[in-house]
């Protein structure tokens, strides 16, 4: 089936560990934003999935409202006992995460394979 | 070397609009070569501002406005947004990194904003955002 083109992550199963790559570049707007938080809750929320790995390699901008929409992903996989590491953060965006402090809160790993071993 | 440029321009109460409006903004500093890293810090500090102005000053009230207007030169950018609001007291934002709030959703615009412009200030009881960044800024300052 062809991937849809308005889909705002792309999936991948790797050995039972949901890897989520965010494909917009900026996630700025809010309908963009709003339904980027739709498909990753579905993840918990229908699917049922307990462990994310969320890659940011494509994403260069990010608002606090798209922080919003990952802190409230990330209450929900640790809510349902599940586990969520990001992963490939720009340094712009990394600095985002370090002013806001949810560097603290969310696990932010330098890579895939990063990631993927917190699992 | 390229003119400083003065621009002004009213958007309604459509996060759409303002996200266009920034987007010409953002352009007027890549006209003007500021660096990646300037751009950066503008960008994100006008998606805040002009939301918040949209969001929780006129909250998307159709017959209110958002006035912006920007003055760009090789030196600076300044960019006044102005809602029809309520207002609000800045002071009585909580702080979004103590333990208490550092789980919100929201409440970050505000802090984003005073780590990447080298002035951020709420005149007009709130309603009035004021918003420099220096050419080459080297803010946001990181504590670690």
């Amino acid at each position: 089936m062809a991937p849809n083109p308005n889909r705002r992550i792309d999936i991948e199963d790797m050995n039972g560990v949901i890897v989520a790559t965010l494909l917009e570049k900026k996630i700025l707007d809010e309908p963009n934003i709003e339904s980027l938080g739709r498909e990753l809750f579905a993840l918990v929320d229908t699917e049922g999935r307990r462990k994310i790995v969320l890659d940011f390699h494509l994403v260069e901008y990010l608002s606090s409202a798209a922080l919003g929409k990952l802190i409230t992903m990330h209450k929900k996989v640790t809510t349902s006992g599940g586990r969520m590491a990001l992963c490939n953060i720009q340094k712009d965006i990394l600095d985002v995460f370090k002013i806001t402090r949810l560097d603290k809160v969310l696990t932010l790993c330098t890579s895939l394979d990063d990631a993927l071993s917190k699992f | 070397m390229v003119s400083p440029v003065h621009l002004e321009t009213t958007i309604p109460s459509d996060t759409a609009e303002g996200l266009a409006a920034q987007e010409k903004l953002v352009s007027l500093m890549e006209r003007f070569e500021y660096s990646g890293r300037d751009v950066f810090a503008m960008r994100l500090s006008l998606e805040e501002g002009i939301t918040n102005a949209i969001r929780h000053g006129n909250k998307f009230a159709a017959g209110k406005v958002v006035s912006i207007s920007c003055d760009i030169d090789q030196n600076r950018m300044r960019v006044v947004v102005r809602d029809q609001g309520d207002g609000f007291e800045p002071a009585d934002v909580p702080d979004p990194t103590s333990d208490e709030f550092i789980e919100r959703p929201s409440g970050r615009g505000l802090l984003l904003m005073r780590a990447y412009l080298d002035h951020c200030e709420y005149r007009d009881g709130g309603r009035c955002l004021i918003m420099e960044r220096e050419r080459n800024s080297l803010l946001p300052t990181l504590n670690d």
